[in-house]
């Protein structure tokens, strides 16, 4: 059982193996670790079944080892041959029962079953094994599960390990009367140990800080990937629908500011809750109204808070005044300016544009009389309107907040 | 150099470099100012910026907030340490919080967007070159909502705190009115109200209160 001493650098991360496995994948997942036969691992280890330590190497093995990831990047037999192993896995285990069976017999007819000495040197390989296979920072980057659980079951396989190279070695020194005559040695030992101990300390703390440094930095790039593969995807077909649009330069523009805002609120801005408070939802009306017809909205907002009734009707009526912006005005850029006081919220849209002579609009045209005057006086606000023909357009909304229950 | 005389009365035209790491938007952009400006050189990185701002000493730099090489800001901080009278104009894509604010307290006197129109752009230009202050309807609302949110009593009233007429102002400016509707507005002069707006600018960039920075940084991450 020497066998995990001979590997060199870079074999495979002892797994227990998935596909091509007897019982639990233990000699098949070894046989691939040091790069030999599944066949010579299974004898080997039946061989030393037969005195019982190999039947308790199999099971801590496959107490200890994981099982081979499902996404194994190393080249898989491929599915054919699987099956036709899968065929044959039966007809071996058989022949390596009947084999065992066969050894046992033999040596229970020839005695000396249990000798507590190999069992603590099958201790001490053990917990040696399970260090080295847990301390290779080579294959760090196969560690392919990233959660908390597998990250706490390779700290006990660790203390586990080390608390059996130390129970081996203590009865393999105890079981040859030479525990006494060791005691210098021992605490030698120690000291050399534990100054190892010192030296080695923040180099391992160095590899777990950056294993996570590099987990943390492979989901921030993945991150990154799929954002920058969705962004540059819809500015690709942006273009592309420019570029068949190009004659009609109101759709270019439309475009190009529907993909801008996009792009901005990707970069900027926070994912917020548009129905929840007034900047953001202020944004969306103008972000909307601005789809819907064409013309720039800037939309500046000062303070912030909850939307109440009210304020939803000031936010209607402020969508109802853009809109009146967007179409009558002929401006190329409408301005909107929103302020949470702390008793009120304000909402001023206005345009450089045509303006009208407010007494000249018909009674029966709803649309500022109904939808944005009528709506805020409904619900205890106001709304004022500045214009003249040729002055622009500017529609004050003004709506009391209702006290927050909070305070 | 960096004259006293103004650009706004005619005559000379503002000596320009224009600093921004996208060729495409340089060529864009001098091309839109035309005869408005005499542009004098040009540069695509901090490093680049610095040397040829300190060979041609315009009176206005045009800074590109994002920068390779630190950034707009350390573009700002190398030039005005040794030529404290040149004056920049940062104009950016970006209309995040922390970049406004960051390049108006780094020593800018105005922020503008790049959609901001040619002949406005221009006016912007000559604006800032005599020494006045402009402020974007989005810069406004920043510095209103970053004066605002102020329960803790200031370190210095004098510096953290906004005028009655200043706010006033600015909320004229962060409604869509231009320096001269915003005077007519208030019956005062253009001349005060380009008064109070440098006087804005200037809490903004002195006054040490943390909310400042603390809001700035809040509203970026968030």
């Amino acid at each position: 059982m020497t066998e995990t001493a001979s590997r060199t650098d870079g074999p495979p991360r002892l797994y227990r193996g998935r596909h091509d496995r007897l019982l639990a994948g233990v000699c098949s997942g070894l046989a691939r670790h040091l790069g030999i036969d599944p066949v010579v691992t299974r004898l080997a280890l039946l061989a030393l079944g037969i005195g019982g330590i190999g039947i308790a190497v199999y099971l801590t093995l496959v107490f200890f080892v994981p099982v081979e990831p499902e996404t194994d990047d190393r080249p898989a037999p491929d599915a054919g041959a699987r099956v036709r192993r899968r065929g044959r896995d039966i007809s071996q285990l058989i022949a390596y029962m009947a084999l065992a069976t066969g050894f046992g017999a033999l040596f229970l007819l020839f005695g000396g079953v249990f000798d507590p000495l190999l069992w603590f040197l099958v201790f001490a390989t053990l917990g040696a094994a399970i260090l080295w296979q847990q301390a290779n920072p080579a294959e760090r980057s196969q560690w392919v599960s990233t959660s908390v659980v597998r990250e706490r079951k390779s700290l006990l396989r660790t203390g586990a390990g080390v608390l059996l190279v130390v129970i081996g070695a203590t009865g393999f020194l105890a079981f040859q009367q030479q525990l006494q005559d060791a005691r210098a040695g021992l605490s030698f030992a120690f000291t050399i140990l534990a100054g190892i101990a010192v030296i080695a300390a923040p180099w391992i703390i160095g590899l777990v800080r950056e294993r996570d440094r590099e987990r943390r930095e492979r989901i921030r790039n993945q991150e990154r990937a799929e954002l920058a593969a969705h962004i540059h995807d819809s500015v690709l077909h942006t273009l592309t629908l420019i570029q068949r649009r190009a004659e009609d330069p109101r759709e270019v523009q439309r475009l190009a500011r529907v993909q801008e805002r996009a792009l901005r609120s990707w970069l900027y801005q926070r994912p917020a809750d548009a129905e929840t408070t007034v900047t953001p939802a202020l944004e969306r009306v103008a972000a909307e109204v601005e789809e819907a017809h064409g013309v720039p909205i800037e939309v500046v907002c000062v303070g912030d808070c909850p939307i109440d009734d009210g304020i939803r009707a000031a936010l209607r009526a402020a969508r109802e005044a853009m809109v009146n912006a967007s179409k009558y005005a002929g401006v190329d850029q409408v301005s909107v300016f929103g302020e949470v006081e702390p008793d009120e919220v304000l909402f001023f849209i206005r345009d450089r544009g045509a303006g009208f002579d407010l007494g000249e609009v018909p009674p029966d045209r709803m649309g500022v009389r109904g939808s944005i005057i009528g709506r805020m006086e409904r619900h205890g606000g106001s709304a004022r309107i500045r214009t003249a023909p040729g002055e622009g357009t500017e529609v004050q909304l003004r709506m009391p907040r209702t006290p927050d229950p909070a305070g | 150099m960096g004259e006293e005389n103004s650009f706004a009365s005619g005559g000379a035209v503002p000596r320009v470099v224009i600093v921004d790491d996208h060729r495409l938007f340089r060529s864009g952009v001098r091309g839109e100012l035309g005869d408005a400006v005499d542009v004098v050189g040009e540069a695509g990185d901090v490093d680049s910026a610095v040397s040829v701002i300190s060979e041609q000493r315009p009176d206005l730099v045009l800074l590109d907030v994002h920068l390779p090489g630190g950034g707009g800001v350390e573009v700002l901080r190398r030039v005005l340490a040794r030529h404290p009278e040149i004056r920049f104009l940062a104009l950016s894509v970006s209309d995040a919080a922390e970049d406004v604010i960051g390049v108006v307290r780094g020593g800018a006197r105005g922020y503008v967007t790049k959609t901001i129109s040619g002949k406005e752009l221009a006016s912007a230009i000559v604006r800032v070159a005599d020494g006045d202050a402009v402020f974007s309807p989005r810069l406004a609302g920043f510095v209103l909502d970053a004066f605002a949110a102020t329960d803790a009593p200031p370190m210095d009233p004098e510096l953290d705190r906004l005028t009655q007429r200043e706010r006033e102002v600015l909320r004229l400016i962060a409604r869509g009115y231009a320096y001269k509707e915003v005077a007519k507005e208030l019956f005062i002069s253009v001349k005060t109200v380009e008064t109070h707006v440098s006087s804005v600018l200037r809490k903004l960039q002195l006054s040490n209160r943390h909310e400042l920075s603390r809001w700035a940084t809040a509203r970026k991450l968030v």
